[in-house]
């Protein structure tokens, strides 16, 4: 139930905001619940499986996070913005 | 028990919300680093006190540090001072600091409480590294291989040109002609330099 409501949360902001680092923010939110029902569902049956899934998770998280913010640096190099609907000009 | 998983609860989806409507991007990470800790005690109340510790370490420790990384090269602008100035008032810190004050409260009641869990028993440490390494192994494996390949991708995209230039002396290699080799002698009959 939290889990589902940190995960819409984080859809929500990932649809809402317009800037590239808020985006980055929404996607560690619905990480971060996915990792919650993972965990939450290995506690409810005793299972080590939950938390182990967690910490795939997590590092999975770690390295999108660290080529996300690479790649956010380079675009805002190039273009001197972070707005995203000024960067679709990915075509042709 | 239940209820400070409720609290908890609550405290992360409040700050999450109010991550949201921040206009600024380092008053949004403040909210952020609160609702991954309301995660954390999430998952101590539920007994899986080590994943709680890897959150914090992890989550709040290091992705946020890059994430503040990247904000401060972003932002080298002449109206830095200035901005400074003005995200030092207190309505700023204020609300960030309430919510990870009831969660400092709330672990430190659990933590001298009892240690009873939330739906079921404690799934230790130990439980979760046997099963990590034994038939988890290809995915730790796995997980290595994704974590270089995002180290490289990121040493790839972040990696700026930089255009080095040699300083070379006009009497460089003069010196060294000279001396036929010798490289005690190299340089002998050079003028001194006058600082």
């Amino acid at each position: 139930m939290l889990a589902g409501i940190l995960f819409s949360l984080g859809l929500t902001g990932l649809l809402v905001r317009r800037n590239l680092i808020f985006v980055l923010m929404s996607l560690e939110v619905m990480l971060n619940a996915a990792g919650l029902a993972f965990v939450v569902a290995g506690a409810r049956w005793h299972q080590a499986d939950g938390q182990i899934m967690f910490l795939f998770v997590l590092a999975m998280a770690a390295a999108e996070v660290a080529v996300g913010l690479a790649l956010v640096l380079e675009i805002y190099r190039r273009f001197k913005s972070l707005d995203v609907d000024q960067l679709s000009e990915m075509r042709g | 028990m239940e209820l400070a998983f409720y609290i908890a609860g609550a405290v992360a989806v409040i700050s999450t919300v109010l991550m949201l409507t921040r206009l600024n991007v380092v008053h949004a990470l403040l909210y952020l680093i609160v609702s991954l800790l309301g995660v954390a005690v999430v998952f101590y109340v539920l007994g899986a006190a080590f994943v709680a510790a890897l959150e914090v370490i992890i989550y709040a420790g290091a992705i946020m540090v890059l994430f503040v990384f990247v904000v401060m090269m972003l932002n080298l602008g002449a109206s830095a001072v200035e901005m400074e100035r003005r995200w030092l008032t207190p309505g700023i810190w204020v609300g960030p600091a309430v919510l990870a004050g009831i969660l400092i409260i709330e672990v430190i009641s659990l933590v001298r409480g009892s240690t009873a869990s939330l739906g079921g028993g404690v799934v230790g440490p130990k439980q979760v590294g046997i099963a990590l390494f034994g038939p988890y192994l290809i995915g730790v494996e796995l997980a290595s291989v994704l974590l270089l390949a995002g180290l490289v991708g990121a040493y790839h995209l972040g990696y700026r040109k930089v255009e080095k230039t040699e300083i070379q002396h006009d009497d460089t290699h003069k010196g060294r002609a000279v001396a036929g080799g010798d490289l005690v002698l190299a340089g002998a009959d050079r003028p001194a330099r006058t600082p």
